[in-house]
């Protein structure tokens, strides 16, 4: 029941807004409705902390402990982006670059995406994870180009043509899928639902899953952003408002990789070998040193921390590919701090961008003497991000270090190159930043701290402790996982 | 309609619709392409009609007819709209090295047939033989999206991938259960609204849908 509640909230208060338009309130209904989510979110953690994992909707949805702690985190930072995106938006507005019509828009489609993931993250059908992916995209593909420049809409039809011919792949993938499934579990939709699937992959046919499988890779890999397929991501990351940069590196690259584990775990138990695990670290690695060296010529300071998303989705990508307990936990933890960090990292540079009127990293200077908290949470950002102690991720990138070095030992140099040179591009960068003198382009702004603060206190606090619950759920998950 | 002869009618079918993912490839004229497309969804549709009557699976039934209205009208129907409105209806696109594109294509349908090889073998289906066909229709349409530079010569890419999914799903399963059939077809149709306005983003903004003028994201160096 509580399954369905915290679908509908979204989808009703995306309804709810294309109704109330543009009206002063508007951003608080986006505020409120982002929050019933998050409580709808919390209340069915905690059944499934209580009872284990479920379904609902008559095997429609169902719930473990893999994914239930994404839909709470997307939940989570989807309110906190809300929070952020009130203030953030009132400036965008007094500037002049959005209108009455694109702020209606703005928030009926930002609760419609926030719906799309939540219902990828609990659907049991594989179809409907592609279609709800799909409806992701289609979302947020008018959010990146709301500005209407001509370099905001280039992105957004690289976005909609680059993922839309990436996904098509992935749905023939899903035909093969359900042609093998098909054989062992009859015909219907009872043979595409992962709670029967993971029951039998054993039985599917090996030779089709093999060749799904690489199917299925291309096109999620698509939408997690995975070089070399990563063509779409840096524009469409950079070229939107702040709120939808947040919202898609650090929410809906999770969503999309979270579809790629599913296929993975399907494609292993069929086929006895280590073959879907082998392509998946070859994409991450792949992925995280192209990152790397991307990031040190990077100009625009939300094209460079696109590229860090990038890199670190690649991190995860490696450690699910290796698999096994350490790794898949590393994991695990990494997109949840991963997830937290960036958004919080976006937070701050949408105001650093509207304190200087740009994005240019060579214009935005001394954060620290302009807006104190804006300043400071960004270094904290920036360190935390490189995998600095005491902050989660570098927990996470430990684990995963960990695993290689045990796993995969000749691998070891190439990721400590890639985490080595993202470590020295990002933080000669921003570190200019947030030093110096106040410049006189620099005007003083009302900053949104508090989903700053928060994200920055979860990840501090994820680095130095880890809660009961969350570990409990992610043994649990390496459980599923294996 | 016996099965042999059912078989050999969608064999054909699977014909008409490569033929017409090869005319795709090379038609310059846009209109010309909005009626090689529209015929590619009617055979789509006549083939899935074919298949439900003889195996007695009827939701393909259901699947035709939304192929028919949304492939066959609506959708040739809202980009001839849109062209009018645009008024490019008799623009001609410059296209390089039709025989190179072609040889590419002939490739692609040899590696499709190789690559689907090993589940023809396994399926017992009367459609088994077709399914190489729509991933070649697939491959065909992702080509004719990375050679094509015009917009609406792009999305008509684009939708012919979407005719090849849609085949594969009725060659190698007899269609996909009726709810993800029917999510894929929404997702069609919210494409569509946002391709219709994106057409007039990029022609007001750029004053041409040719989107090879649109390179200012890059790499500086």
């Amino acid at each position: 029941m509580i399954l369905l509640i915290l679908l509908g909230i979204s989808l009703f208060f995306a309804v709810v807004l294309a109704f109330v338009g543009d009206r002063k309130y508007a951003p608080d209904i986006n505020i409120a409705g982002s929050a019933a989510t998050f409580v709808a979110g919390v209340l069915l953690a905690l059944q499934v902390y209580l009872h284990g994992p479920m379904t609902g909707g008559n095997k429609f949805f169902f719930v473990d402990a893999f994914n239930v702690y994404l839909a709470v985190l997307t939940s989570f930072v989807s309110m906190t982006t809300a929070i952020f995106s009130r203030r953030y938006m009132r400036v965008e507005r007094e500037h002049g670059r959005v209108g009455h019509w694109k702020m209606r828009f703005y928030h009926a489609m930002y609760q419609l995406f926030i719906f799309a993931m939540l219902l990828a993250l609990l659907t049991n059908n594989f179809g409907v994870l592609w279609i709800s992916m799909e409806l992701a995209t289609l979302s947020t593909v008018l959010l990146v180009s709301l500005y209407r420049t001509p370099t905001a809409i280039e992105a957004a039809w690289k976005y909609f043509i680059l993922c839309g011919v990436g996904i098509a792949q992935a749905l023939f993938g899903t035909v093969l899928l359900y042609f093998a499934s098909e054989r062992v579990l009859g015909v219907g939709g009872e043979a595409l639902l992962w709670t029967n699937l993971s029951q039998v992959s054993n039985q599917l046919e090996p030779t089709v899953l093999r060749l799904a499988f690489v199917f299925l890779m291309v096109g999620y890999g698509t939408k997690v952003g995975l070089v070399p397929l990563h063509n779409w991501l840096p524009d469409a990351h950079s070229e939107g408002p702040t709120p939808i940069s947040a919202v898609l590196s650090g929410l809906l690259l999770n969503v999309a990789l979270y579809a790629l584990v599913r296929c993975k775990v399907l494609v292993d138990g069929s086929t006895g070998t280590h073959m879907a695990g082998r392509m998946m670290m070859g994409f991450g690695l792949l992925s995280i040193l192209v990152a790397a060296f991307s990031l040190l010529r990077q100009k625009d300071i939300k094209r460079m921390f696109s590229y860090s998303s990038i890199e670190n989705m690649g991190i995860a990508t490696f450690a699910f590919g290796i698999g096994g307990p350490i790794a898949t936990f590393g994991a695990l933890l990494h997109m949840l701090v991963h997830s937290l960090t960036k958004s919080a990292i976006f937070f701050t540079v949408g105001h650093a961008s509207q304190m200087h009127g740009t994005q240019e990293m060579d214009r935005i200077r001394g954060l620290i003497k302009g807006n104190p908290v804006v300043g400071w949470a960004f270094i904290f950002g920036a360190i935390a991000l490189v995998g600095m102690p005491p902050f989660g991720i570098f927990a996470s990138e430990f684990l995963i270090l960990t695993a290689t070095i045990k796993d995969a030992p000749l691998l070891t140099p190439l990721l400590l190159l890639g985490l080595g040179v993202a470590f020295a591009a990002i933080f000669r960068k921003v570190q200019p930043m947030v030093t110096g003198l106040v410049p006189p382009w620099q005007t003083p702004l009302k900053a949104a701290h508090v989903p700053v603060i928060l994200h920055m206190a979860l990840v501090l606090i994820l680095g130095l402790y880890m809660p009961r619950f969350l570990s409990d759920w992610f043994h649990l998950a390496v459980g599923i996982l294996k | 309609m016996t099965l042999p002869i059912a078989a050999q009618i969608n064999s054909v079918m699977a014909a008409l619709i490569l033929l017409t993912a090869f005319g795709l490839l090379i038609q310059r004229r846009i209109l010309g392409l909005l009626h090689i497309f529209a015929w590619q969804g009617f055979f789509l549709c006549v083939s899935t009609a074919i298949v439900g009557y003889v195996t007695g699976v009827h939701h393909l039934f259901i699947s035709s007819l939304l192929t028919l209205t949304f492939k066959v009208i609506l959708l040739p129907y809202i980009l001839y709209t849109l062209m009018r409105k645009l008024e490019i209806r008799r623009e001609i696109e410059s296209l390089v090295n039709i025989p190179g594109t072609m040889l590419i294509g002939i490739a692609l349908v040899i590696f499709s047939y190789h690559l689907t090889s090993p589940i023809t073998q396994l399926s017992t289906l009367v459609t088994r033989s077709t399914l190489a066909v729509a991933l070649a229709t697939v491959m065909l349409g992702l080509l004719m999206m990375v050679t094509r530079s015009h917009a609406v010569t792009q999305i008509i890419g684009f939708l012919a991938m979407e005719n090849g999914l849609f085949f594969a799903a009725t060659s190698a399963t007899y269609g996909m259960p009726m709810v993800v059939e029917l999510g894929v077809a929404l997702d069609l149709l919210i494409a569509a609204f946002i391709f219709g306005i994106f057409f007039f983003h990029i022609s007001t903004t750029f004053d041409t849908l040719d989107v090879a003028q649109m390179a200012k994201l890059k790499e500086e160096d």
